[in-house]
């Protein structure tokens, strides 16, 4: 059987590819503590030796649009392009092409639906920086094959909070049944407090620090309970327009475990929202 | 009224290079262009099955005509496509986040709950 070898939840800030690419004048004045913070980070995954990536993110109206939009959806293709024009245009960042590991989405298509999540695919998929984002600073030799799985936290009505949680659980134990000799990784990308298109938008710091800050330890310490009891659909319009990309998180903490605590947690706080990094060894410690 | 046609525009304008220098420089004529050639088109169809009930009302009609994102937003359009298509039209005008933070600026009368965005 497939070994879960990291889980790993972070946010995915489209700017750090050209902060930390920019020399001179360039250059933003948080660059190298962010690059510093970032290398740091990635060292994580690379000691637990993955073999293969499950990435966890959301089409930004890309690929997936209103005439058709499925909540939950999985990438199945042996090779995915990324990176959309008006990534290019407003993040400078660059295309790329990614690998698949079309028998694991198969596996995680045929155990999902038997397990009750009815699961769209896609056999041509364009991923966009809710993904390449963590390949960036998490596995910037891009060389893995991976399988995505897009979430719906942008087009409403959304799934509720419960749901992406109990997704984790199932992509977990679905990597786990995953009848093969292979290190898995699965990594998810979302937001704390963010707002954009709206009066509080890049601001000095994220919209709701104190959001922030409670996100953290939730996240940091695997209190799924106390998050759900918390967090509603609702209740996320409050700490900025886009912070329902928190659930992203919440599936992660699903993937993760309940009051599992996290073995390595660092933020760092932007102008306009909060970087959060989180990696969990499963099996008990570290690699 | 019609978020979702609101929206339509947004996306399919920001996701085209030349449309957006058009929707730029004469948004109104490219609006009416749009209505008129666009609007009803099912994204992942032929053009022949076209849709056939799809228009703006002259409220919609007049906000993007003017680049008026501030009216966008009190309607429910979709602020991460309102913002995205916005800085790629005008952020190029404006020192850095200078547009973004006058964005914001202009929003400022919204308070919670904003306008629903559900289509």
């Amino acid at each position: 059987m497939a070994e879960l070898v990291a889980v790993i939840a972070s946010t995915h800030h489209p700017f750090y590819y050209r902060a930390s690419t920019s020399t001179g004048d360039d250059r933003p004045p948080f660059a190298d503590e962010w690059v510093r913070k970032v290398e740091a980070f990635r060292e994580t995954l690379t000691k637990a030796r993955p073999d293969v990536l499950v990435m966890v993110g959301s089409d930004h109206f890309h690929q997936l649009w209103l005439d058709n939009m499925p909540q939950f959806l999985v990438g199945k293709a042996p090779v995915y392009d990324a990176n959309f024009h008006n990534e290019e245009r407003e993040f400078g960042l660059p295309r790329m092409v990614l690998q698949g590991q079309e028998d694991l989405s198969a596996h995680l298509l045929r155990g999902g639906l038997d397990a009750g999540f009815d699961l769209a695919f896609s056999n041509e998929l364009r991923i966009d920086h809710s993904i390449t984002c963590p390949i960036i600073t998490l596995r910037p030799q891009n060389d893995l094959p991976i399988v995505p799985v897009y979430t719906n936290i942008f087009a409403p009505p959304l799934p509720r909070p419960e749901r992406f949680v109990q997704l984790g659980r199932a992509i977990r134990a679905l990597v786990e049944s995953w009848p093969a000799d292979r290190r898995v990784a699965v990594i998810g990308t979302g937001h704390l407090s963010l707002e954009l298109g709206g009066p509080r938008q890049f601001g000095p710091t994220g919209p709701d620090p104190e959001f922030d800050r409670k996100a953290v330890r939730w996240i940091g310490s695997g209190d799924i309970e106390g998050c759900l009891s918390e967090v509603t659909l609702d209740s996320l319009h409050l700490p900025g327009n886009a912070t329902h990309g928190f659930m992203d998180f919440m599936l992660m903490m699903g993937v993760a475990g309940e009051g599992l605590q996290a073995d390595y947690v660092d933020t760092y706080d932007l102008f306009h929202t909060m970087e959060a990094y989180f990696t969990w060894y499963p099996k008990g410690g570290r690699p | 009224m019609s978020k979702y046609l609101l929206n339509k525009f947004l996306f399919t304008v920001d996701r085209d290079a030349e449309l957006v220098e058009r929707y730029r420089e004469d948004p109104r004529a490219t609006v009416t262009w749009w209505e008129e050639e666009y609007a009803n088109r099912i994204l992942n169809c032929v053009t022949g099955e076209s849709s056939t009930w799809l228009r703006f009302d002259e409220a919609e009609r007049e906000a993007l005509a003017t680049h008026d994102y501030v009216t966008l937003f009190e309607m429910g359009a979709h602020p991460f496509l309102t913002l995205t298509l916005f800085i790629g039209l005008f952020e190029r005008d404006h020192p850095p986040m200078g547009f973004q933070t006058e964005y914001a600026r202009r929003l400022a009368h919204m308070s919670l709950p904003y306008p629903d965005i559900a289509t």
